[in-house]
């Protein structure tokens, strides 16, 4: 087995100096009858790394790559391009194979690259600080509710129409056993997200208010108002950013006034895998610091008075606080991380803005030739690379044709909204830098035969 | 032209070993490397883009007026800042990573180019499913294997990480309890469990209670018989347990929590011990997470993303999480989501995730468990024990093995700085092992041993590496008992000293600030 380097000679000799006549003396706390003898039945063999490399290479083939067809799908993962080189340093062995950062003296490079990670993170959702990443957008989301929560001590939620459903989901799931009220909403396609009814929903127990922007059909809607109306009754403004790329050209939340701000950072240097694993954002104000969960690198000095980087506040953390953790999370997704500070520190300012104009530019373009399709009409009015259309007819079978005829044409809201008939004709897109001029032919074509 | 970029000064022009210093602050191929926003020319951007038409905006008057703050670099500028930043790092490519209950192994380079195959890399979450069958089909092999691996009835892939798994496991454990009408506010926890366990069953709305160990390091399954009652809801057991021990009783523990109407949760984090040679579902045991990047070798990435998994028995097979992927007669498999579970999965108690978890790590454990076949894993878990066993007896003369006598150790060893001199302590013994070239083992966890360390091997270590190894600690523990001072300022070669943890909480710095902001706000 090639990847145990023991020799038969080895296993004997260290026997012999741990004084066992067997493997299996070894294994002697393991009552007999809980003991497998020889390996599990009906379960094959190892495999050489060619068989191996053939049988998943003939899985992966089953799968239609986005890479190969028009593709326009979005809400809440995003096709980018990612520079070679960001890959190239996620699998440095030194990233790839190292842990969590428990001793700093020798794992300065992750806590340095964690220390860029939250300041990148802070000034692009333009909050004061970050962490250094949770789960994904979905898990982040439900932590920022607990956070709330625990500074406000109250423990009902307004979350927005807008929000991402499997966002929603997580939610609601999680507070059947927290106790906490949930008050959601299904989003209707409207050009714009209807404000003032979520305002209304404010009142002196509300510990936050959820929004979502660009919102789940790519609305996007000034937080200013929302902000104001939550800290007049004392409740926090969270903002979830499902595609990063948009604050490149957009306002970021913190400066609309949103106290916590999470995100999924899959959109920059984290390619779609099927949904995992992506990278979590979250990001609050400074004075909240203590209420916030996962990992944080903070600056010190080593002995010598050199600057160093180590893991900090860690009495927030279950490995110290136990039961009174913050969170119980124990990592955080720091190679995907890692993946998000090199390829944004590749693009610095003005490459963001660049992609961001760019994504725009595209998504302009599409939205303008899809609804001049007749029978078709754009929902939106404002948005950044992502845009609803309403079709006359069904979306989700529409989106079956599109399959056939090779174009992956976004994705139909009764695939993400099942029981509502209301929303059943509508389809969103995404349009980032990756679409060429065929592509954008290709989904016009097919969205035409089907709508007919 | 900033050329020191650490703020470091020499105080005096050598320091204490008498080394010469540099201008530079660098050391040959010890590098200093400031951070993105301290770099000149931080304006430019390492990526080309076409040219953007002119368009009429549709941002509905909210485009951006205020600069972001983010630092740009060329292409080279941002590799070798990386690169430089990666040579900071320890890492299991360059040592043994013997971190106890973290089974820091080799991660197969064929792992990592398989999760980049177009059909697994670049796949969205969302696509109509007749265009992801291969990848449903990974997850349903991978699911077919850990159930046949661990004896159990279920799984539930879509955790993100460990602890997510236990919270999955403990929400399926309240749903089933709630499905009979059943209210029961407590988890039993043993005292040397991961903080994830007692922090887990808190935030699933838990109240926890310790359960003591025995003198041998094992549950004391007299003092939790009589604490089972009906309120507790579940018992949290990590078999292996922290101390490297079996849980002998462990059958008689679940039938004890079952007889009370209770589930058994196990944490499945030392399961690299066990994997092939002893199915957890014939010890009782309700549901118990796979921590992928632990026994199935996926890679830990200085701290994750980790995955998940939970093996459920059939008692709470029918509460698992959506969605998952299932097979169909027709050998077709479907995403069982929202729309379907009313009839497919009505029990489930919900949605953990976005989407479908881990799917790029479950084409590295999938391939990774190809690899190794039944027999292969089989081997995992006995070699891994040889070698801990292998490092206990070695070690055992210099260093105090506390449940040494009780027999022989799973996959890890536990000693503790019993006997060292005067102040001299586990801390001390860790980072001069820093100087040997060594990751140091877990420190002071856990709790129930004082000054604690954990030892873990893995199976993916030559016994040349252990002889090594065990040479290393063996000369500093001989200087521990001597009561060697020198040992209180270790590391004296790694890329940083002792780093001052307490400043760091007191005045925390999250954020860079520029200096001149950082100076006006003093």
């Amino acid at each position: 087995m090639r990847y145990l380097p023991l020799s038969n000679a080895d296993r004997s000799e260290m026997l012999r100096v741990i004084g066992a006549g067997s493997i299996d003396e070894l294994f002697k706390d393991v009552p007999e009858e809980a003991r497998l003898q020889g390996p599990i039945h009906g379960l094959p063999m190892h495999a050489s790394e060619l068989a191996v490399e053939r049988h998943m290479s003939a899985l992966s083939r089953k799968n239609m790559a986005a890479g190969d067809v028009p593709f326009f799908l979005g809400c809440g993962a995003y096709r980018h391009h990612i520079p070679a080189s960001v890959d190239h340093i996620i699998q440095r062995g030194e990233f790839l194979t190292s842990y969590t950062p428990y001793q700093p003296e020798i794992a300065q490079g992750t806590l340095q690259m964690m220390f860029e990670f939250q300041t990148q993170v802070a000034r692009l959702l333009g909050c004061e600080v970050a962490n250094a990443s949770m789960y994904d957008g979905s898990t982040a989301m439900w932590e920022a509710i607990s956070m709330a929560h625990r500074i406000t001590r109250r423990n009902k939620t307004v979350i927005s129409s807008g929000v991402h459903p499997h966002y929603v989901s997580v939610a609601t799931t999680m507070a059947k056993f927290t106790e906490d009220r949930l008050a959601t909403a299904v989003p209707e396609l409207t050009a714009e997200p209807d404000t003032e009814r979520l305002i209304g929903k404010i009142d002196g127990e509300t510990s936050a208010v959820v929004v979502q922007y660009p919102d789940i059909l790519g609305r996007i809607t000034d937080l200013t108002p929302i902000a104001e109306a939550a800290h007049a009754e004392g409740a926090l403004l969270i903002a979830v950013v499902a595609e990063p790329v948009a604050l490149g050209a957009i306002r970021s939340p913190g400066e609309m006034g949103a106290d916590i701000v999470v995100g999924e950072g899959q959109s920059i240097g984290v390619g779609l895998q099927f949904g995992g694993p992506y990278v979590g954002l979250f990001a609050c104000r400074e004075k909240h610091v203590r209420q916030m969960p996962g990992r944080l690198a903070g600056e010190t000095v080593d002995a010598e008075g050199k600057r160093g980087f180590v893991l900090t506040l860690s009495t927030r953390e279950q490995h110290i606080r136990r039961e009174k953790a913050t969170s119980n999370i124990c990592t955080s997704s720091v190679l995907c991380a890692l993946a998000f500070t090199a390829h944004l520190t590749l693009l610095g300012e003005k490459g963001l803005r660049q992609l961001a104009s760019l994504n725009h530019a595209r998504a302009c373009e599409v939205a303008e030739r899809l609804a001049s399709i007749p029978g078709v009409e754009l929902v939106n009015d404002g948005f950044f690379n992502e845009f609803t259309l309403k079709l006359p007819v069904e979306a989700r079978p529409a989106v079956h044709t599109m399959v056939g005829k090779g174009v992956l044409g976004g994705v139909s809201l009764g695939r993400l909204y099942p029981g509502e008939a209301t929303l059943q004709n509508g389809l969103i897109i995404a349009v980032t830098e990756t679409v060429t001029d065929e592509d954008i032919d290709a989904l016009e074509a097919a969205l035409k035969e089907v709508v007919q | 032209m900033t050329v020191n970029p650490s703020g470091w000064r020499p105080s005096a022009p050598a320091n204490e070993q008498g080394e010469a210093q540099t201008m530079t602050g660098n050391r040959a191929l010890m590098l200093e490397e400031p951070l993105i926003f301290e770099i000149d020319g931080g304006e430019s951007t390492g990526v080309d883009f076409a040219e953007v038409s002119q368009h009429a905006g549709r941002l509905g008057g909210l485009e951006r007026s205020r600069p972001i703050g983010l630092p740009g670099l060329s292409e080279p500028e941002m590799v070798r800042h990386y690169t430089r930043l990666s040579r900071q790092n320890y890492a299991i490519d360059l040592g043994l990573f013997p971190l106890g209950s973290c089974t820091m192994k080799h991660n197969p380079r064929l792992n990592e180019k398989v999760a980049r195959m177009p059909g697994f890399a670049d796949v969205h979450p969302l696509q109509p499913q007749e265009t992801v069958q291969g990848a449903l089909e990974v997850i349903n092999q991978l699911a077919f294997w850990l159930i046949d691996l661990t004896g159990m009835h279920g799984v539930a892939m879509s955790p993100k990480a460990g602890a997510h798994g236990e919270l999955c496991g403990l929400l399926c454990i309240r749903a089933a309890l709630e499905a009979r009408g059943d209210k029961r506010a407590v988890v039993l926890v043993p005292e040397s469990a991961h903080g994830t366990n007692p922090a887990t069953a808190a935030f699933a709305g838990y109240r926890v209670e310790n359960i003591p160990a025995n003198p041998a390091g094992r549950v004391d399954l007299e003092a939790l018989k009589t604490r089972l009652g009906p309120d507790v809801a579940a018992v949290m057991i990590t078999n292996p347990n922290t101390c490297g021990l079996f849980e002998p009783d462990m059958k008689a523990i679940s039938d004890a929590v079952h007889a009370a109407g209770a589930f058994v949760y196990c944490d499945g984090a030392n399961f690299n011990a066990i994997v092939g040679k002893v199915r957890p579902g014939d010890l009782g045991i309700d549901a118990m997470h796979i921590n992928l990047h632990k026994t199935f070798s996926t890679p830990h990435g200085g701290g994750g993303p980790g995955s998940g998994p939970v093996v459920l028995s059939q008692a709470l097979a029918p509460y698992g999480p959506i969605p998952f992927a299932a097979k169909y007669p027709d050998g077709s498999f479907k995403i069982v989501e929202e729309e379907t579970a009313g009839e497919e999965h009505p029990g489930a108690f919900g949605r953990m995730v976005a989407f479908h978890g881990q799917m790029g790590m479950f084409t590295r454990a999938l391939t990774y468990i190809l690899s190794h076949g039944a027999d292969g894993l089989k081997q995992v878990a006995e070699d891994s024990v040889l070698n801990a066993n292998y490092i206990l007896r070695s070690l055992e003369d210099v260093l105090d093995a506390p449940f040494g006598k009780s027999g022989p150790c799973m996959h890890e060893a536990i000693f503790s700085d019993k006997g060292f001199a005067g102040d001299v302590n586990t801390l001390d013994l860790a980072k001069a092992l820093i100087d040997e070239g060594f990751h140091p083992m877990t420190m002071y966890f856990p709790l129930v041993v004082h000054g604690a360390m954990l030892i873990e091997p893995t199976e993916t270590e030559s016994k040349a590496s252990l002889d090594q190894f065990i040479a290393a600690v063996r000369s500093i523990a001989e200087r521990a008992k001597a009561g060697d001072q020198n040992l209180k300022a270790a590391p004296f070669f790694a890329p940083r000293r002792r780093l001052d943890e307490t400043l760091a909480a007191r005045k925390p710095v999250l954020t860079y600030r520029d200096p001149e902001v950082a100076e006006a706000a003093e």
